[in-house]
């Protein structure tokens, strides 16, 4: 009676996508065995002016929510753009990912992928110039991002 | 593809076996995929679809029988939407094999009883209607059909079984009609009518209490909220005045009339209902949302009346489709988009009815609240011609109707539509809301504005919603979420405990230790004392308020920084809120400070309760009380008594979790030494230490078990004390001073007891002897009392 009829009930919202956390400490079968365990949710695409509180908001929509890091600027030590946000259990997690993921937090549509799990340090951007990656080579203007690209700002 | 091309080469005969062995697989995924996407959007027609997958199947029988019935039988229980495709697809595969019909039959009636004793109530329900229709297809004879229902409403006759047993199996009867009542009734009349004479005096016989708990809205007009089964008699009643002429459901199987009529018929077997048992769970009973009729959709198709059978069949399948893909939104928003015969209907209107059916399902959705917001917002992308209308007319609606609305349900549409606009930039046309203004700040239509703008504010700032409501409504809108520091500046100086206010600031900032500000502490004095007789230890208020008020002024910042100054000084906050007294006040400081930023109050009771400076009951002690009466209707204090009694509850599950895995794993070990038997004597002894610390471990998760639920059963008892209290001197006063007991705060506070029953009503089951013979007695006003026996009503 248990068969499950696979071909038809996915899950997909809840998968794994292609990213993978290229400072993780283990190899890649550990971080797959984690991030198919994983509570937190790394958040992307946050405007610079979004707040904790905001954060706390939406995602305590799909469970409770254990905490919230904000994602900072390593030399400015101000707000970059994203975030991790912790659950209790899993399932929590696996519904923010089916229902807020892709939704607007302060506007912008943000993006919502499994993470490993937090470690001190990766709090940071690991753009060259303290804000993330993806900042330092974009060519549009986002003024909740800090304007152009930090290459377009170069000379 | 590399194994082919090797095979070609060097191994010869080998080849044939290593293809063999890789393709049975292979075949059953591809007989599964073929089998579950017939009917989906193709460039063939549905009928020459069937025919081929029959074709193919038919062929395939010899050696994978047992796979295709599986998954045939799977598909009967879990895809009720496609109940007719695959009835139809059955039926041709009768008339090809006879031997295979009969074999699925049985099949089928194995999965009914394992469902049944499984407490799977709804798929075993699906399973009887595709019974059911496969008599249209020339399945099953209808007589065997007939003994069977006649078995079931004999339910009815039963003694000493819980209503909604007898309700499930007239459920399943009279929903199963509209596919298979004509066939029915052309074939044994004279034994339907009496079924259908037996289930009215049934239902005429039946109680209803439990109805007033679950209507949405309280008032009859425009839509009467009825009770399920008495809204589907109704439709029942109807279809058979038109003679059972049902045009709705889609019936492949006609066009395949001239083959399936040529096919032998099986007889169900003789089906008893199995008997009921205490552990036994029926489906509660259902009041049927309505919010819209064919007034409502201005042009294009009529919407079928309340009491036709196509409302109801087009309200089940849209169910269904939500419950096959509620995980995945865009399949699902695009499933309920392309209903078939949606031409036929206005179909937005059902999908958002039965969506907003679902959020204000009672007591619970049958899905996550979250999930309803995104599917209307990619159903609002997918028609953003049309469905954003609808969406608009049905906010105006609820809104008009807010007097009468259950208070749970104002909850969910009021956080539905502020998560909603939150994606849209706010845009709502306030200014058609200003009838609101004029009326009294409690009343429900400026409270909702009121609670949504708060809301909205949660999830942007405060200048943004100065900003989108029109200067007419200033009065609604939420306070700037400020920190009120007592000991702010210079001109409180001579409030007591200002100047140890200003040492312990200081002390924090120099990262002063614990011992060093606990000192500093000891010089506040204690207004509760004549003469300082003992150290100081005992409930001292004002030592609570200083350090708390400086601590949280100075971590006002942001969510974490408060968590880190409660984490850092946690020891402190122990000492200082040692008795009940202690955690009382803690919290009512908490609000004094920030009584401007709910959410903040929220954020930091749950983290009290999670480090254990305050308890639960502290916590509904402290929102029950005479200070907090001024805020006892607003939303935020209802989300954090439910937060409460959720940790509760989830405490209680982890620990008892705890219990049984220790069980497990020692009767485990015990197993194990049993089968290794005739060990070393050093073994034995240390596997009876292993046991020994084992059962030591158990016993005292034994007794956390007990102590947490003896908390849990505390809490309950205190809320429920706390209601009956407030409502009983509420009636008591009104009745003196004759005046109109039903006021909006009578009306929020007796919907917010009901809320406690059926959101909690799983724990709250347990507890039903000790309510009944200590708070909820014969003596208690009336209409409290109707609450506890509307709430017993709904699994009796």
């Amino acid at each position: 009676m248990s068969i499950k009829l696979n071909a038809l009930f996915s899950d997909s919202y809840v998968d794994v996508s292609q990213y993978r956390d290229q400072h993780f400490k283990g190899n890649r079968y550990e971080q797959e065995k984690l991030l198919k365990q994983a509570n937190t949710l790394y958040v992307g695409n946050l405007s610079f002016y979004t707040t904790e509180e905001q954060v706390y908001e939406l995602f305590s929509k799909s469970g409770d929510v254990k905490r919230i890091i904000i994602g900072l600027d390593k030399v400015k030590k101000t707000a970059c753009g994203f975030c991790f946000v912790e659950y209790y259990t899993r399932t929590d997690a696996e519904n923010a990912m089916r229902f807020v993921n892709g939704t607007r937090l302060d506007d912008r549509i943000i993006r919502t992928d499994w993470d490993a799990g937090f470690k001190e340090g990766r709090q940071y951007g690991r753009g060259k110039s303290g804000g993330q990656v993806r900042d330092e080579y974009r060519q549009d203007y986002d003024p909740a991002r800090g304007g152009y690209g930090k290459v377009v700002s170069r000379p | 593809m590399s194994r082919r091309r090797h095979s070609d080469g060097d191994d010869g005969g080998q080849s044939h076996k290593r293809r063999r062995t890789s393709e049975p697989i292979e075949i059953e995924d591809r007989l599964e995929s073929l089998i579950c996407r017939v009917g989906e959007k193709s460039t063939s027609s549905l009928e020459s679809n069937l025919e081929g997958l029959a074709g193919v199947l038919e062929a395939d029988l010899p050696n994978y029988k047992n796979k295709i019935l599986r998954i045939l039988c799977a598909v009967a229980r879990l895809l009720p939407e496609k109940l007719t495709v695959y009835t139809t697809l059955v039926g041709l595969l009768n008339a090809r094999n006879y031997n295979f019909g009969g074999e699925f039959v049985e099949a089928m009636i194995r999965q009914l009883k394992e469902t049944l004793k499984a407490n799977l109530y709804t798929e075993a329900l699906y399973l009887v209607r595709f019974l059911c229709d496969l008599v249209n297809c020339h399945v099953i004879a209808a007589p065997s059909m007939v003994a069977m229902f006649e078995n079931f409403v004999s339910v009815t006759q039963e003694e000493d079984v819980p209503q909604v047993r007898s309700d499930w199996f007239v459920y399943v009867v009279l929903s199963s009609l509209p596919w298979v009542g004509k066939e029915l009734y052309e074939k044994k009349d004279v034994e339907m009518d009496r079924l259908l004479n037996q289930i009215d005096g049934y239902l005429k016989r039946r109680l209803k209490t439990h109805v007033p708990m679950l209507q949405v809205w309280t008032a009859e007009k425009p839509h009467p909220q009825e009770e399920y089964l008495d809204c589907l008699w109704a439709q029942i009643q109807k279809l058979k005045k038109d003679r059972w002429q049902e045009r709705h459901i889609l019936r492949p199987y006609i066009a395949f009339d001239s083959v399936l009529c040529e096919a032998l018929q099986h007889n169900l077997p003789p089906f008893t209902p199995p008997a009921h048992m205490p552990d036994c769970q029926y489906p509660m009973p259902r009041v049927i949302f309505r919010m819209f009729d064919y007034t409502d959709a201005p042009e294009g198709p009529v919407m079928p009346g309340s009491h036709s059978v196509e409302r109801f069949v087009i309200e089940d399948n849209l169910h269904n489709i939500i419950k096959s893909h509620w995980k995945e939104r865009k399949t699902c928003a695009a499933q309920l988009l392309s209903y078939p015969g949606k031409n036929k209907i206005p179909l937005n209107y059902h999908i958002v009815e039965v969506i907003f059916g679902e959020l204000f399902q009672l007591p619970c959705p049958p899905h996550i609240d979250v999930m309803y917001t995104t599917l209307l917002i990619e159903l609002c992308k997918l028609q953003p011609g049309s469905l954003p209308q609808v969406l608009a007319q049905a906010t105006e609606m609820m809104y008009m109707r807010l007097d009468t609305m259950n208070t749970t349900c104002i909850d969910r549409l009021l956080n539905w539509f502020s998560h909603h606009l939150s994606n849209f930039q706010f845009r709502w046309s306030w200014d058609d809301w200003t009838d609101c203004l004029a009326l009294d700040a409690d009343k429900p239509k400026p409270k909702f504005v009121k609670e949504v703008l708060e809301k909205c504010m949660r999830l942007s700032y405060h200048q943004r919603i100065v900003d989108i409501v029109p200067p007419t409504f200033s009065a609604l809108i939420p306070a700037d979420p400020i920190f009120f520091y007592k000991y702010q500046d210079e001109a409180n100086s001579a409030l007591p405990g200002y100047a140890v206010a200003i040492t312990v600031g200081n002390a924090i900032k120099n990262r002063a230790s614990n011992e060093e500000i606990l000192t500093v502490l000891k010089d506040v004095p204690n207004p509760n004392q004549e003469d300082d007789d003992d150290e100081g230890e005992g409930f001292n208020p004002l030592k609570i308020e200083v350090f708390l008020q400086t601590l949280l002024h100075l971590a006002a910042k942001s969510f974490s920084h408060s968590f880190s100054a409660l984490a850092k000084f946690h020891e402190i906050l122990k000492v200082l809120t040692d008795c009940d007294e202690g955690k009382l006040h803690i919290l009512r400081v908490v609000y004094e400070v920030w009584r401007n930023h709910p959410q903040m109050i929220s954020v930091l009771v749950d983290k009290l309760i999670r480090t254990q400076i305050v308890d639960c009951a502290a916590v509904a002690n402290w929102l029950f009380s005479p200070n907090m009466a001024h805020e006892f209707t607003r939303f935020y204090v209802w989300e954090i008594l439910h937060s409460t009694i959720r940790k509760m509850n989830k405490h209680v599950q982890k620990i008892q979790k705890e219990l049984e895995e220790a069980k497990d794993k020692l009767e485990r070990q015990q197993h194990k030494k049993q089968k290794d038997s005739g060990d070393e004597e050093d073994m034995e002894k240390n596997s009876e230490d292993e046991d020994g610390q084992l059962e030591e471990q158990i016993e005292r998760l034994q007794e956390k078990v007990e102590s947490a639920q003896s908390e849990q059963k505390n809490l309950f008892l205190v809320i429920f004390q706390r209601f009956i209290m407030m409502l009983t001197e509420h009636l008591v006063r009104c009745e003196t001073g004759s005046v109109d007991f039903s006021t909006p705060w009578y009306k929020n506070c007796i919907e917010r007891l009901q809320q406690i029953f059926l959101m909690h009503h799983v724990t709250i089951q347990q507890y039903m002897g000790t309510l009944e013979n200590l708070l909820f007695t014969a003596e208690l006003d009336h209409h409290i009392l109707a609450v506890y026996q509307q709430f017993c009503a709904l699994q009796l």
